[in-house]
């Protein structure tokens, strides 16, 4: 299925600007629980869809931003490729409080767990990029951002730009498509994405350890040390796991040199437990919170369940404390915190007062009017 | 501006310390130019801070009396981004130049802007620790530059550019406002605004304190060297190694005429007879390494290589690789001057360009050697001309400019890892529209709305594109 709105959205919010109506970017909704709710008349993104361009041997796809991620992911499964910053779909039907996600998966035939084409979901592109989120690849691999080359956008002016392109290397002007990476549409419609891809290791494999929690950060701050092909590191509050992933002979090598038992179905661990978050650590009421750290800061004393991810600079953490405890002592760590799911009040950590005034003068740069996505990441944003 | 030169001049003595501002004409002269010399500007008066108190004294001073600033790390830019402004002054952050430190559980250094590129991994060594991005002029390029330029270099297709290796700055304002971007978490709250200062080109700010991320040295790497009859052939190689699912750490083509240049310069044992070589370098554990060898190796010999080597040891390795850096020095011996283009393309357009531009060549009478980071598509049309002939100079430019715009038509840009700088500013004309180049001045507003970092690079005023556009022989770039 392939369709091109970009007139239409245009219009919409040519619209919108004369009107002066705010919009809420829609796409598959499935990120909706993400940052301090919508506000606005809904723009829905999720029927301008389709790979416009896809080079294998480029290392480059570029899709409209309605397409499904399921969709583009089995495209590039086909050719032996991957997004490499292996985004999280969270394609539940719910936004709150905590939701389990759907079941996933149909492995081809004789593919095991390495090329699992799934069916088509409701996350999509353009959702991912502006949301900004990365899954367990990302300490390794590169973020969301990172791999964004291009993209084409509305701003608030009503008027169609593309910025980057389809090359790795491009600084012609400033750089404002990784931009919009994580900016909740706060800045503009994005219509498409260029994103680098790379190729699916030939051989990938996870060993498990016994390991505490607080004890495994100082180990995994050694392993970052080594020239080991790591490629996922997380502790689920009982054991470490470690995914390996690169040239047969490499993976071999590290796994005796690391020791640890060898998970069985080590996709679905990482795809549906960690990144889709359907571990039990993700079940219940309490709030969740991430916080993004140093991957080497230490064990933070809170009262709260831990989930180390990202080799322990993503940690998951499920909580009752009241958000400056948890706010303050993240921050003095070298992080920030933002409330993922459940809970009340601001969702991400405030930024100091020049800072914010810089934002907001970046936002009336893009979007005079504040047409887009009003107080999704911050109140005067 | 509020301010007549005498009275600058004593407005920095009064801020700084005597060393720090140089008025003299001979003391001012080694900053008329960076590596584009052929733009030239005498500095109106140069500061030289030794800390970032002083540089924001600065700022503040040229902020309040609306003087133009331009900042320069060690000038081996190659756009003309630190050519001295006529009536501004010439920010040099040399001095700040302390690795402030090294966290090896972290795996981060913090400098100042003026530590050059290759100390930082040269102070991380000993950790078994390094700098991934080494553009060519690593030994002399400062990091406060590259990240004005978002440098790559030519491990950049595996291990990514500036933008991918930097994770925090202190980036002082125009007004004096200090800044803190990024972090040494993997992400920061709020907006991007790392991605949006590197390669900002010194407009919206100044880097005044820099952290980057630090990887292990890998346990081996090697290189292979393969040579090819034709020039299309190995472009071809290119992307069989890619499909072959290997991610080399560089991969580097060199056309005939740059290979004879740099075998002449530095003997690396370059096949002179050949139309072109690949440069291959993976790395990684021992064995992955001789495994990615050994596929590379049977790729290289598939798609028509005449012969392939791999380097025997070390100093062999170090020894391909520096003919490849020394390429553009090399080219420099054998014509009075040579002019470096920095376009990049899609791949697959890369025997038509080379064809085009062997055309343009012609057309012109101006030889052109290509070097080329063929893995990521970003070329390095080297034009020889000679400066000192009447015209010659002007006919480069205009060759380059065609040879940029050929980039832009194939999909490519004007701009891979050098800058836009005073160079390719009428170039951003044919590669963006009006609205795209409102939105970048829109952004720049942001930063700083009276315009007074780097005034006139980077970004052209509407009043240059119409003139340029109206040009008979441009044209400009329609988004399908």
């Amino acid at each position: 299925m392939s369709a091109d709105l970009s007139r239409d959205l245009q219009e919409r919010v040519a619209e919108a600007a004369a009107a002066g109506t705010q919009l809420a970017i829609a796409g598959g909704g499935s990120k909706a629980f993400l940052g301090r709710g919508e506000r606005g008349v809904p723009l829905n993104v999720a029927g301008h869809r389709g790979v416009v361009s896809y080079e294998p041997r480029e290392l480059v796809i570029t899709a409209r931003a309605g397409t499904p991620l399921s969709e583009i992911e089995n495209l590039l499964a086909v050719q032996g490729q991957m997004l490499p910053f292996e985004p999280p779909h969270f394609d539940c039907p719910l936004p709150s409080p905590l939701m389990k996600p759907l079941p996933f998966g149909i492995p081809l035939a004789g593919e095991g767990d390495k090329v699992a084409l799934r069916p088509h979901s409701i996350a999509t592109l353009g959702g991912t990029i502006a949301c900004g989120l990365s899954g367990p690849r990302r300490p390794y691999a590169g973020s969301a951002r990172d791999h964004v080359l291009g993209v084409r956008l509305i701003n608030g002016r009503a008027e169609q730009l593309r910025f980057g392109g389809e090359v790795m290397k491009n600084v012609a002007g400033y750089d404002l498509s990784r931009l919009q990476a994580g900016a909740f549409g706060t800045l503009g419609v994005i219509l498409e994405v260029s994103l680098k891809v790379v190729p699916r290791p030939a051989e990938e494999i996870t060993l498990v350890q016994d390991r505490y929690a607080a004890d495994s950060l100082a180990y995994l701050a050694d392993l970052a040390r080594r020239p080991l092909p790591l490629s996922a590191a997380c502790h689920d509050g009982d054991r470490l796991y470690l995914r390996l992933s690169g040239a047969a002979t490499a993976v071999a090598q590290s796994r005796s040199q690391l020791g640890g038992e060898l998970l069985a179905d080590a996709g679905a661990f990482w795809r549906d437990k960690i990144k889709e978050q359907g571990h039990a650590f993700f079940e219940g009421g309490a709030p969740l919170w991430r916080l993004s750290l140093p991957p080497a800061a230490p064990w933070l004393p809170l009262p709260g369940k831990f989930l180390l991810d990202w080799g322990g600079a993503q940690r998951w953490f499920r909580t009752e404390a009241p958000a400056e405890l948890i706010q303050q002592a993240t921050a003095k760590a070298g992080g920030h915190a933002s409330l993922f799911r459940g809970g009340h009040g601001e969702v991400f950590q405030p930024l100091p007062p020049a800072m914010l005034a810089l934002h907001r003068r970046i936002k009336h740069a893009f979007d005079p009017q504040h047409l887009f996505n009003p107080g999704r990441m911050y109140a005067s944003l | 501006m509020s301010l007549d030169r005498a009275s600058l001049i004593n407005a920095l003595r009064a801020l700084l310390p005597e060393d720090a501002v140089l008025e003299q004409e001979e003391a001012c002269r080694p900053y008329e130019c960076d590596g584009l010399s052929a733009y030239r500007q005498l500095p109106y008066v140069v500061a030289l801070p030794h800390s970032v108190d002083e540089a924001r004294a600065v700022l503040k001073l040229c902020h309040e009396h609306r003087i133009p600033v331009v900042a320069r790390g060690a000038g081996t830019g190659l756009s003309g981004g630190a050519l001295p402004h006529a009536e501004g002054v010439l920010l040099s952050l040399a001095r700040l130049n302390r690795i402030l430190r090294i966290d090896p559980a972290g795996l981060t250094a913090t400098v100042e802007p003026g530590v050059r590129n290759l100390a930082i991994s040269e102070a991380a060594a000993p950790l078994g620790l390094y700098y991934a991005p080494d553009p060519s002029s690593q030994i002399a390029c400062t990091i406060g530059g590259n990240v004005a330029e978002n440098s790559g270099g030519v491990h950049c297709l595996k291990y990514g550019l500036t933008v991918h290796n930097v994770c925090a700055m202190k980036l002082l304002t125009i007004d004096g406002e200090l800044l803190e971007l990024g972090g040494t978490a993997l992400d920061a709250p709020g907006y991007d605004l790392m991605a949006l200062a590197i390669g900002s080109e010194g407009m919206l700010g100044v880097a005044v304190e820099i952290t980057v991320r630090l990887l292990p040295v890998p346990e081996r790497a090697q290189v292979a060297l393969a040579a090819f009859d034709d020039v299309e052939k190995a472009g071809t190689a290119v992307g069989e190694i890619i499909a072959a699912g290997i991610i080399p750490a560089g991969l580097e083509m060199m056309d005939g005429p740059a290979i004879q240049a740099a075998e002449d310069f530095v003997h690396a044992g370059y096949p002179t007879d050949a139309a072109a070589i690949l440069l291959c370098e993976v790395d990684g554990t021992n064995q992955e390494v001789s495994e990615h060898i050994a596929r590379i190796r049977q790729v290289l010999e598939a798609s028509g290589a005449t012969e392939v080597r791999t380097a025997r040891d070390e100093a062999e390795r170090a020894l391909f690789w520096k003919g490849r850096k020394a390429a553009f020095p090399a080219v420099g011996r054998i014509s009075p001057d040579y002019y470096c283009m920095d376009g990049t393309i899609p791949r697959r357009h890369l025997p038509e360009v080379l064809r085009r531009t062997a055309e343009l060549s012609r057309e012109y009478g101006l030889p052109v050697a290509n070097v080329f980071h063929a893995g990521d598509g970003n070329l390095h049309p080297l034009i020889l001309f000679d400066a000192n002939k009447p015209g010659e100079l002007e006919r480069t430019e205009e060759l380059g400019g065609k040879i940029l715009e050929l980039c832009v038509e194939v999909g490519g840009t004007i701009t891979g890892e050098h800058g836009v700088g005073i160079e390719k500013i009428k170039q951003m004309c044919v590669q963006f529209q009006p609205e795209e180049l409102n939105q970048f001045r829109a952004v720049k507003q942001a930063f700083d709305p009276l315009e007074l970092l780097n005034p006139g690079k980077g970004v052209p005023t509407p009043r240059h594109c119409s003139e340029y556009r109206a040009l008979p022989h441009k044209h400009t770039h329609e988004h399908s």
